[in-house]
């Protein structure tokens, strides 16, 4: 089988184990666990598993992600009597709910939806807490902040969800649900309720950049791997240098459709398609219930979705099947 | 074994053959089976039920080997023929001190004939024996049922008159020869008992939430307490806060999804079957069968209340559900998982006793 076409690093180059550096933060204080090698993580990646940088918002965030994840195991738990093989059996049904709707924006009884409160409090925590820890990490290694502002367009989705749309609703019983089909009970539900959401438009633009994320990644991924027995995978050092494998990728792509992007600016597209997913739907989601009760009703209205004039048309078709 | 000059030809020679050879085996197979699915078309083929203008792609899909295959309920249904009452015959009051008063100004083989009828639906062979039982109380307010479901509700019952088919009702549309009919359900109380609220009342494989992670209660809310199903807003924009008391949210929404489920399963039907999915709320855009639908439900919403729930002062302990109500029925009961009930079968024509109160008439 042609080497290129294999799905695995086909390179694993093994020395003595890689620390990094020790700057004057003193990284090396916080920097945890004896670094080994793994021949099938050298498969996927760098064959080199740890050391790991914790640091303090590191320890907060994964203590309160610890703590958000059993409350509710142990909620689910309790709704199956301690039982650990209906816990197993039943697991995909299972979810710890927000509070019912009457509380509003108060804190509920344990049992319906105080725990939920309380889970979703450390959630945020942890969450922002790595946000932080994405942030210190780029500044110690003099990088760009690019991956913590990425991963903060991701936060604002989550932060819609579950913190600004219930506050602008005026109850905390509009958060999603902790479960596996119970999340998506809700989110069938949410669409359902709000007239259908595929009529939001910022839905139509969040599948937009979700599905060309995607389509860029495979476009990318592929030329890079195309191009790499010329250096291709090389591509810092193409950015600045532009050998044959950037000439010919970009003639590939110029000569498929007439453009193409650079060794660096096919990076900005990615990183925005990808960036643009969670900001355009969490706009989608915090309107929705707040200032559009009823999407497709809404699309016709701005000629979004087109309106039937007249009949539906059903006396037309029946019996002649068409 | 071979000759040497070809052994050494073969090693001078050296070919690749499993390449070529799955190849080949590849491509030819791929030849070999689009061949067979021209010839004989594809071995699973499904069959559509348009329900909606074209282009919005409303139909019903099934396979045809389902589709094709009857209730298997339905062949056990017997109907005898109807009797001619010979002149002068006593009615069955003058025939039997013991005859049901509702059925007792027939005349005497009528009488019998449906009694007996009765008896074979409901495989009850002792029912209206003369005993006055609980299955005595429960046999007159069926009766008295099928007479509403005939009469008051042959806009359900009997939906597709218009086309020249009759179908109404009668003991074997629901029982199909079992003293307690399959279909039937029990209020199942709170499904997460440590939880209060939305978190008490789903997340359980049930048969009421069809085996879903939605609400259990929706039958009991919306086919016993009449609550509205409905769930959106009519106008784009429509002021209220979650917390408001008469706030739809998407926890009601739930529920009446956990109904539709129901529906959709009870039928053997999907959305489209009454719905443009893309507008669910849409009068503008629901097909003939919504109507047929609605109507269906606010006849199960006084059967159940009128009719059934009553009947859990007469019924015995074992007949009752977990906690303590009556059976109830919804249109799994009737349906039993096919659009039409027996198949749009004529249940009624030949018994002209059960399709409304009987008046005594003269003989």
């Amino acid at each position: 089988m042609p080497e290129y076409q294999n799905i695995f690093t086909q390179v694993q180059v093994r020395g003595a184990p890689e620390w990094g550096m020790d700057n004057e933060n003193n990284m090396m204080e916080e920097r945890a666990g004896r670094p080994g090698f793994s021949n099938l993580i050298g498969w996927l990646g760098n064959a080199q598993i740890g050391p790991i940088y914790l640091g303090a918002t590191g320890v907060v965030s994964i203590a309160c992600g610890v703590l958000w994840l059993n409350i509710i195991g142990f909620n689910m738990l309790a709704q199956v009597g301690w039982s650990i093989p209906e816990f197993i059996r039943q697991l995909f049904w299972l979810a710890l709910e927000p509070p019912s709707p009457e509380y509003g924006l108060s804190m509920p009884p344990l049992n319906d939806g105080g725990w939920y409160i309380i889970a979703s409090f450390f959630l945020l925590v942890s969450v922002l807490a790595w946000w932080v820890r994405s942030y210190q990490l780029a500044q110690m290694h003099k990088m760009g902040k690019h991956v913590a502002w990425a991963f903060a367009s991701a936060i604002w989705l989550f932060l819609v969800l579950g913190l600004f749309r219930p506050i602008l609703m005026g109850s905390w019983s509009e958060g999603v649900p902790y479960g596996i089909f119970p999340h998506l009970d809700w989110t069938t539900a949410f669409s359902i309720r709000y007239g259908n959401l595929y009529y939001n438009p910022f839905h139509c633009l969040s599948i937009v950049f979700l599905y060309g994320s995607v389509l860029l990644f495979a476009m990318h991924g592929a030329t890079i791997l195309a191009v790499s027995r010329f250096g291709g995978d090389r591509e810092l050092e193409q950015i600045v240098d532009r050998g044959t494998a950037t000439e010919r990728a970009a003639l590939f792509w110029r000569w498929t459709m007439g453009f193409n992007a650079t060794m660096e600016g096919i990076h900005r597209w990615a990183w925005w398609f990808a960036v643009l997913t969670p900001i355009t739907g969490g706009i989608g989601i915090l309107l929705t219930g707040t200032v559009v009760d009823n999407w497709f009703i809404w699309a016709q209205e701005h000629h979004f979705a087109p309106t039937y004039l007249g009949d539906y048309g059903y006396e037309a078709y029946q019996g002649t099947g068409g | 074994m071979l000759p040497k000059w070809f052994d050494d030809w073969n090693a001078k020679n050296p070919t690749d053959v499993y390449r070529p050879a799955i190849l080949v085996g590849v491509v030819g197979a791929a030849v070999v089976v689009a061949g067979l699915l021209v010839a004989y078309g594809q071995p699973w083929p499904t069959q559509s039920l348009q329900t909606g203008p074209r282009g919005t792609g409303m139909h019903v899909p099934d396979f045809v080997a389902v589709a094709a295959r009857p209730d298997p309920t339905v062949a056990a249904y017997v109907s005898p023929p109807p009797v001619e009452p010979a002149p002068g015959e006593p009615t069955a009051g003058e025939a039997y001190e013991n005859a049901e008063p509702l059925l007792a100004s027939l005349p005497q083989s009528q009488y019998d004939r449906l009694v007996g009828a009765m008896r074979e639906w409901t495989g009850i062979p002792d029912l209206l024996a003369g005993e006055e039982n609980y299955q005595t109380v429960v046999a007159r307010r069926m009766i008295q049922m099928t007479w509403l479901l005939n009469d008051a509700w042959s806009g359900h019952t009997n939906a597709y008159a218009d086309d020249g088919t009759n179908a109404g009702v009668n003991c074997f549309t629901c029982h199909r020869g079992q003293p307690v009919p399959a279909g039937i359900w029990f209020d199942p109380g709170s499904t997460v008992k440590v939880m209060a609220g939305w978190g008490g009342v789903q997340n359980r494989v049930t048969m009421l939430s069809q085996f879903t992670s939605l609400p259990s209660d929706a039958l009991q809310k919306y086919l016993v307490e009449g609550e509205s199903i409905k769930v959106h807003d009519l106008e784009s924009r429509v002021e209220g806060r979650a917390s408001d008391p008469d706030y739809i949210a998407w926890q009601h929404t739930e529920r009446t999804f956990s109904l539709m489920n129901y529906f959709s399963n009870s039928l053997g039907v999907n959305c489209v079957f009454c719905h443009n999915s893309r507008a669910f709320y849409d009068p503008g855009q629901v097909t003939p069968q919504w109507n047929n639908a609605m109507l269906a439900i606010q006849m199960v919403l006084e059967v159940n209340n009128d009719y059934l729930i009553p009947l859990g002062e007469v019924l015995p302990a074992e007949r009752l559900g977990p906690l303590g109500d009556a059976p109830k029925i919804a249109c799994m009961t009737c349906h039993k998982g096919y659009q039409r009930p027996m198949g749009g079968f004529d249940m009624i024509s030949d018994w002209p006793e059960l399709t409304a109160e009987i008046v005594a008439v003269g003989n």
